[in-house]
């Protein structure tokens, strides 16, 4: 922390690259422009005192749920502060509240989506008008699937614990990239390899805090890929716009919201001695869900010949994987020697979502 | 009286067990008995063969996932409620059962048995006059 930590009213942390927690602390005057720039955000997704938040995103360490909530205080909306989960609960309420905003990774709102339809309850009854989705990538599929099964605008909401969290970056009316607050977060691109900087073509994206106190940062790597657009949008704005973010420099994967690097998957397989140190990940989207299957080796001579005991063995792995990553893992041991060997850089990661 | 047994770990695809029963065959390894446990994902295949050593080996150097396990062999008449007796003689004193398979040989049912407790079982089972399979013949079976 850049100052005392008297000073510092607030601690988020998300999953960092070496499955330890990046850890983000917050003063008194850095949570106030915080929830400016998602009051910003909200503002221009339509957004008024008038609107009931559904704020379902994770609360806790996370910074989705309690960034999304002190926004839409900060615009004087009413909030329900759901947290992520119960999906049920999430429809009533949102029924029987008459919530007018939904906050959530967009995955988790297309499975929403689906499990208002399958509650056959009419759409009428139901209020809501704005999608506010981040925390993952998303298509203009996703979008067009969104707006179509919920019947609200859908609109991106960019951001990153080490920056913020949530409303470093919007979309506006135009839905065409995304708005960065660039008064408290100057971005620039650069070339990942040389670090120099890129102009007019895809880039990775850098932060410097502007006016950050508790833990200002200088060209900070996002690792995500993108390109900066200057100029005046047809909306008005002339914050600067970048396109939607598909891509990484590093491989780093978003699972349901989540950061999840291999190499943290990696380090709790080397822990446990019935493995050998050869896996591969599978990630796909089923039913709107992010699934990511786990194929690791069984060691020759660590096995055992009674079934319960491997099922044991699966159900240990999948459950410190849960608790390292915060997410399910579908843990399928293999046969020693069954995974491919690359001489090069192994192919460990099959993501087969399809985003583009 | 105590059998060592060969089981190979066993992904659920086609042709795995076809390659380790060639495996054993090419190196004129016979099978005893065998049994397959498995689930949606994986089996495991447990063997009695001719010659365990060798088969482990064998399976070992074509990287399978092998494991030599204590087993002992029950040879009972071939009559209903032969088990039955057996059975109630060590599920009384306690003894727990992992995995069991059986294969009649006309007179005589042999049961390989994996009980928690090796040592005792066979004692109970001596005291009670009943069977037991010396490795060696069960091997040659």
């Amino acid at each position: 922390m850049a100052v005392p930590m008297s000073e510092i009213v607030r601690i988020h942390a998300s999953s960092g690259t070496t499955g330890r927690p990046t850890v983000v602390g917050y003063t008194r005057r850095d949570i106030t422009a915080w929830s400016e720039c998602l009051a910003r955000c909200f503002t221009a997704y339509g957004a008024t005192k008038h609107d009931l938040f559904q704020v379902s995103y994770g609360y806790g360490l996370f910074t989705g749920g309690l960034g999304a909530h002190y926004g839409a205080e900060h615009i004087g909306a009413s909030v329900i502060p759901m947290s992520s989960g119960n999906t049920q609960k999430q429809v009533q309420i949102m029924h029987d509240f008459g919530s007018t905003a939904l906050c959530c990774t967009p995955s988790y709102a297309l499975f929403i989506a689906d499990y208002i339809k399958d509650s056959g309850v009419p759409r009428d009854e139901f209020k809501l008008k704005i999608g506010i989705f981040g925390a993952e990538p998303w298509t203009e599929n996703m979008r067009r699937e969104l707006e179509q099964k919920l019947e609200i605008k859908a609109y991106d909401i960019y951001g990153l614990s080490e920056i913020a969290g949530p409303g470093v970056g919007f979309e506006c009316e135009c839905q065409n990239g995304t708005h960065l607050n660039e008064d408290h977060f100057y971005p620039e691109t650069i070339d990942p390899v040389t670090f120099e900087p890129v102009k007019d073509k895809e880039g990775e994206l850098v932060f410097t805090h502007l006016t950050k106190e508790g833990m200002p940062l200088l060209r900070y790597r996002t690792k995500d890929l993108t390109r900066l657009h200057y100029g005046t949008c047809e909306c008005g704005r002339t914050l600067v716009k970048m396109d939607r973010i598909l891509g990484r420099s590093d491989d780093m994967l978003i699972i349901r919201g989540v950061n999840v690097f291999p190499s943290q998957i990696e380090s709790v397989i080397l822990e446990m001695p019935e493995f050998e140190p050869h896996y591969e990940i599978y990630v796909d989207r089923i039913n709107n869900l992010d699934i990511m299957e786990l194929k690791v080796e069984t060691r020759p001579d660590a096995y055992s010949d009674n079934m319960n005991d491997i099922l044991a063995l699966n159900k240990k792995l999948s459950s410190r994987l849960n608790s390292v990553l915060g997410i399910a893992v579908k843990v399928k041991i293999v046969e020693p020697r069954s995974l491919e060997r690359s001489t090069g850089k192994a192919k460990r990661v099959f993501d087969n979502r399809k985003l583009k | 009286m105590i059998a060592k047994q060969i089981s190979v770990f066993l992904e659920n695809k086609s042709g795995r067990l076809t390659e380790v029963t060639s495996l054993l065959g090419e190196a004129g390894i016979n099978l005893t008995a065998f049994s397959i446990a498995e689930n949606s994902e994986f089996g495991i295949l447990r063997m009695i063969v001719s010659d365990p050593e060798k088969a482990y080996k064998i399976l070992k150097d074509a990287h399978f996932a092998a494991k030599q396990t204590d087993v002992l062999c029950l040879s009972c008449p071939n009559t209903p409620g032969a088990l039955a007796t057996a059975l109630k003689l060590l599920s009384d004193k306690g003894v727990f059962f992992e995995y069991m398979y059986a294969f009649a040989n006309g007179e005589t049912a042999n049961v390989i048995i994996r009980p928690d407790d090796i040592e005792s079982s066979i004692k109970i089972l001596q005291d009670a006059k009943l069977q037991l399979l010396a490795a060696s013949d069960l091997y040659r079976l």
